[in-house]
């Protein structure tokens, strides 16, 4: 028997079509097995709906850093966070720091005392351009449709290029078992923790708005953080916005945050 | 047949290797489905018991990515009831055995799934 090339290549070129169009039936009907029939998914009755979720922070009424206190305890509470004192390895999902450092585009050696030595709550900013979303290889982080940048820590494979892609320094990795610094009864047990190797941060409460609450720090601020809708004239968030003077960190990078601050 | 003797021995080792886990369980006694512990109070799973027990990991799977990804956080099962999606709180809740339910057929079938280092069972907490 004597092939020539041409045939030989119709035979070779149809067998490659045969056997990739049965993987992929095969597969198929593997994905379509584990869907039970007549089962579908919704979003709960409760939820709270939004096109795109912001918050405004008027750290005007907040006196001093204690003040803050209460609303760093509802978060961390709220989500198991670990406490790892006197280490950079602490985990931040809602921390404190000052002007100089919250907002260094705002350069101005000469601000108002109550400004300069005002302490600034700093949490992950929602962007609008996320650059960790870019840059995280197995989309563990992604962008949702309202706007919350949120977290899958089942994909995260711990590469850490959010961290570096972040300019807020709103993520945290955990170099070790979150659980060790968390006490034997965590203190959310209707929450996860998390586990050695993952990146986390702030999830705007994704959780808690998915059942009709508002976000813990928001629910433990007495109405000085609002939370609302960005694209809703109409909100609180936007009314806040339109009578008060805010700001936004490191706004020249473009990645629009959703967090605003009234000073 | 070059170095004839040297072949054939290795083969012969090379099989005698290949099917020694069959000689090794020759005469043991045959696998028997773990006795799993059920839920005393609750009669009804989220889908029939055949499906569940086939398919209950890929179902997690997707109940994952319907909550984290897609905010539909409500599962309408085969039988039109809803169901909060939550492996902590909803399957959880009945299946409070951990020791018994879950992790008695995992280890009987050497699967070791890592759910635990981050949700709570009930008895641990933790």
């Amino acid at each position: 028997m004597n092939k020539s090339r041409r045939s030989f290549l119709k035979v070779a070129g149809l067998s490659a079509f045969a056997l990739s169009s049965g993987v992929a039936a095969l597969s198929s009907t593997a994905q379509a097995a584990a869907t039970m029939p007549g089962s579908s998914y919704k979003v709960g009755a409760a939820a709270l709906k939004a096109r795109r979720w912001a918050m405004v922070i008027d750290t005007r009424a907040f006196k001093g850093p204690e003040d803050y206190q209460p609303l760093i305890d509802a978060c961390h509470k709220a989500h198991n966070v670990p406490t790892i004192e006197g280490s950079n390895q602490n985990i931040k999902w809602f921390w404190l720091d000052k002007f100089d450092s919250a907002f260094p585009d705002d350069i101005n050696a000469y601000q108002t005392a109550a400004i300069k030595d005002r302490m600034f709550p700093l949490l992950c900013n929602h962007c609008t351009n996320p650059p960790c979303v870019r840059v995280c290889p197995t989309q563990a982080t992604y962008q949702m449709h309202d706007g919350i940048v949120a977290m899958d820590y089942h994909r995260c494979i711990g590469c850490r290029f959010c961290m570096a892609g972040c300019p807020y320094g709103a993520r945290s990795f955990n170099f070790m078992d979150p659980r060790k610094h968390l006490p034997k009864e965590v203190p959310n047990p209707t929450f996860p923790t998390r586990m050695i190797g993952v990146v986390e941060k702030c999830t705007f409460c994704a959780e808690r708005l998915a059942v009709g609450q508002m976000p813990a720090c928001v629910a433990a601020s007495n109405g000085r953080i609002i939370f609302g809708d960005l694209d809703d004239p109409n909100s609180d968030v936007r009314h806040a916005l339109a009578e008060n003077y805010s700001i936004r960190r490191k706004p020249n990078l473009g990645t629009q945050p959703g967090v605003y601050y009234l000073i | 047949m070059y170095n004839a003797k040297a072949v054939i021995v290795g083969a012969v080792i090379f099989a005698a290797l290949f099917s020694s886990p069959f000689w090794l369980n020759v005469g043991k006694a045959d696998y028997k489905r773990p006795d799993v512990v059920l839920p005393k109070n609750e009669k009804e799973c989220v889908e029939p018991v055949e499906y569940m027990r086939a398919e209950h990991m890929a179902l997690l799977n997707q109940w994952r990515d319907q909550a984290l990804r897609n905010e539909k956080r409500v599962y309408v099962s085969s039988t039109g009831k809803e169901w909060t999606i939550s492996l902590q709180n909803t399957c959880l809740k009945c299946h409070n055995d951990y020791a018994n339910f879950c992790e008695k057929c995992h280890i009987a079938n050497s699967v070791y799934p890592y759910c635990w280092t981050c949700h709570i069972t009930p008895e641990g907490k933790k």
